[in-house]
């Protein structure tokens, strides 16, 4: 029996996922234009004082960020789930958490990738310098991975459960708050004239300590919620 | 005397003892808060700058400290009953978080009507209420999962998940916290500079240890009825209700 | 060789059943029985290391089968109530992924070749949406011809199944005992195997 290799292992779960979203693309775009609508809705609501939204604005596109990625959770586990492939993924002869990893991978790319991509043209409509913007781009690229894998932990305990959608909200939205504050952070320390360097490697801290543990802890988490 | 305390591991004996043990928590619970309430009100001297407002800190500095603590202890357990697999450590973590979550909820509470008279306004987002506040939400979302599934032994080892999840983020939720207040300049709660007068810290420890012991006489007596629920197809607990009627 | 010994499991807090022995060397077939809720299926995920027993071991070549942990998932195939293939993908995509995830590669010929023998000539590239019940389950079906695990644990395996797809369902379920292989099952339907002795276990 010849065994798959870790980084084999990656690349085909990567690779699979893709070619899946591939077969259903609006999936992809819907969780983008969701992230589009949420962040121009705000100075509807509040009004467009360049000033006020200049001000508001790292923390909207955050928040917003935030929501969407929420919304693109209940894809990460829950098909696999119900058509039986997530059960026959326990059983690759191969380390689970890898295999996390991968599926994890999958998902920030395909939904906290495009957020990134999209964010500088977003906050442009907040009339944002050219200095923040670069620094929101970077803070997203660190904090985006960490909410998937945080993520990853909540879609795998709520697996299968009534309201899992909203549940899985209630369950990562509180831990999330660490990545919020130090992603706003960063573009706030730029926007008052401070180096965002220390916001910035605190966010790479979470996104390594999280690439650490959250896949084995969400490998145990669907091991739990597939008993 | 030696007591073989594993014996008591095994949820069908404890549900006799926790029942015995009620009692020995609630009444000391009972007579302590009235003292705490005693000194607070009536011996404790009136704060300088604070003036009366100031005692809602002899229910709200007990609470937010034990509804930190709760969460701990509950994880600890949850942890537990998830390596070993001791099913009654999973029951005293389900048991424990409505308790940790009204402390927390009555610490944000007593924060608010404090702030009022302090501040002027009903909430201020300070480092440790807006601490406090994720640590409700944490405690909500631990009974909500472990409420939403129906096969108790997956909600035991879900939650338990969660909990540890969870405690290894709130010193991390609790520095970021502190770190974003500083940069926004928020306010800080402290007492007026002066020291606490000798009464002020009687009165405080009384409110702990009476509210210390509330939380063990309730939880014990949740843990009983978590018991009787999850064992209700077992011998014994037919028995128990046999002998009721 | 596949032991289990003093095995109880629970749903829940029901427990199922205990003090549940069997040892099952290579070509031997057996049967789970049992009425429904009596625990098959539970059993058959127990077997797969998906549920903890609540008692008792389970042990392949000697040694328990959380020890093995990823190293037994290599000796195992499991084919469950569901067909675990995706609808987006084609019979063949289906069959190379999950060849893939087993640790070992497939060529095109061969995978195709596999599906003619389940009886899907012609439909080897249309995504298994299209397909119907019967058809899906001969995709998934294809899974066990392609894996060289020698223990085949196997949830209902003729649901949905046609009169030939139950024939070739036997067929390939002695060639894989003549192999030295295991087979573990269940079904409602009788499936009779030539040249092969049918062990049964009940549970009540």
């Amino acid at each position: 029996m010849n065994k798959l290799s870790l980084m084999g292992l990656f690349g085909l779960v990567i690779r699979r996922d893709l070619m899946l979203a591939m077969r259903r693309r609006a999936d992809v775009l819907t969780t983008l234009i969701f992230f589009v609508i949420v962040v121009s809705l705000f100075p509807l609501a509040v009004g467009s004082e360049m000033d006020m939204l200049r001000k508001m604005a790292p923390g909207v596109v955050w928040v917003a960020a935030l929501l969407a990625s929420m919304l693109s959770l209940g894809r990460m586990f829950s098909a696999d789930y119900l058509d039986g492939t997530l059960e026959q993924m326990l059983l690759v002869p191969q380390s689970l958490s890898i295999l996390v990893l991968g599926k994890i991978a999958a998902h920030w790319m395909l939904s906290g990738l495009p957020l990134v991509l999209v964010a500088p043209v977003l906050g442009l409509q907040f009339d944002m310098s050219g200095q923040a913007l670069l620094i929101l781009v970077l803070s997203l690229l660190l904090g985006t991975p960490v909410l998937s894998m945080i993520g990853a932990f909540g879609a795998a305990l709520t697996l299968g459960l009534r309201g899992g959608g909203v549940l899985v909200s209630l369950l990562v939205l509180p831990l999330c708050i660490p990545v919020l504050i130090f992603g706003t952070g960063a573009v706030i320390a730029v926007t008052s004239g401070v180096s965002p360097a220390s916001n910035l490697s605190l966010l790479g801290a979470f996104l390594l300590m999280s690439l650490l543990f959250a896949p084995w802890v969400s490998a145990q988490a669907l091991r739990i919620s597939m008993e | 005397m030696a007591i073989n305390w594993f014996k008591y591991a095994a949820p069908s004996s404890f549900y006799g003892l926790a029942g015995k043990l009620v009692p020995w928590f609630a009444w000391p619970a009972a007579i302590l808060f009235c003292v705490g309430i005693y000194i607070g009100f009536f011996v404790a001297p009136t704060d300088a700058v604070q003036s009366e407002a100031y005692r809602i800190i002899f229910i709200h500095v007990p609470a937010s400290i034990l509804s930190m603590f709760i969460y701990l202890i509950m994880a600890g357990y949850a942890a537990l009953g998830l390596i070993f697999n001791t099913r009654l450590s999973s029951m005293m973590a389900t048991s424990l978080a409505p308790t940790g979550a009204l402390f927390a909820f009555i610490s944000l509470w007593t924060g608010a009507l404090w702030g009022k008279p302090m501040w002027g306004a009903w909430w201020v987002w300070d480092a440790r209420l807006t601490s406090e506040l994720i640590l409700l939400f944490l405690y909500l979302g631990f009974i909500s999962l472990q409420a939403s599934i129906e096969d108790p032994r997956r909600a035991d080892r879900a939650g338990a998940l969660l909990a540890i999840v969870g405690s290894v983020n709130v010193p991390i939720i609790y520095f970021s916290v502190k770190w974003w207040n500083t940069l926004h300049q928020g306010s800080t709660v402290k007492l007026s500079g002066t020291s606490m007068h000798i009464s002020m810290q009687q009165a405080m420890f009384t409110m702990f240890a009476a509210l210390w012991l509330y939380a063990i006489a309730i939880s014990l007596l949740r843990v009983r009825s978590i018991i009787l629920e999850r064992e209700r197809n077992s011998q014994w607990v037919t028995e128990i209700v046999e002998m009721k009627q | 060789m596949l032991e289990v010994k003093e095995l109880a499991c629970a749903r829940g807090e029901q427990k199922l059943f205990s003090d549940l022995n069997f040892r099952l060397a290579g070509g031997e077939l057996l049967q789970v029985q049992g009425e429904n809720g009596r625990g098959k299926t539970t059993l058959l995920r127990t077997l797969c290391g998906f549920i903890q027993p609540l008692e008792g071991e389970i042990q392949w070549q000697g040694k328990s089968i959380n020890e093995l942990d990823e190293d037994y998932f290599a000796n195992i195939v499991y084919l469950g109530h569901l067909n675990a293939i995706k609808d987006d993908l084609s019979a063949l995509e289906n069959l190379r992924v999950s060849s893939a995830l087993s640790g070992s590669t497939i060529s095109d010929s061969a995978a195709i070749a596999v599906l003619r023998r389940m009886g899907l000539r012609g439909r080897e590239t249309f995504p298994v949406k299209l397909l119907s019940q019967g058809l899906r389950r001969r995709a998934a079906l294809a899974r066990l011809l392609i894996n060289k695990a020698p223990l085949w644990i196997l949830d209902e395996p003729l649901t949905a199944l046609d009169v030939s797809a139950v024939g070739l369902m036997q067929e390939m379920i002695g060639e894989h005992l003549r192999n030295n292989g295991i087979v573990i099952f269940t079904t409602h339907q009788p499936l009779e195997v030539s040249g092969a002795v049918l062990r049964r276990l009940t549970l009540s």
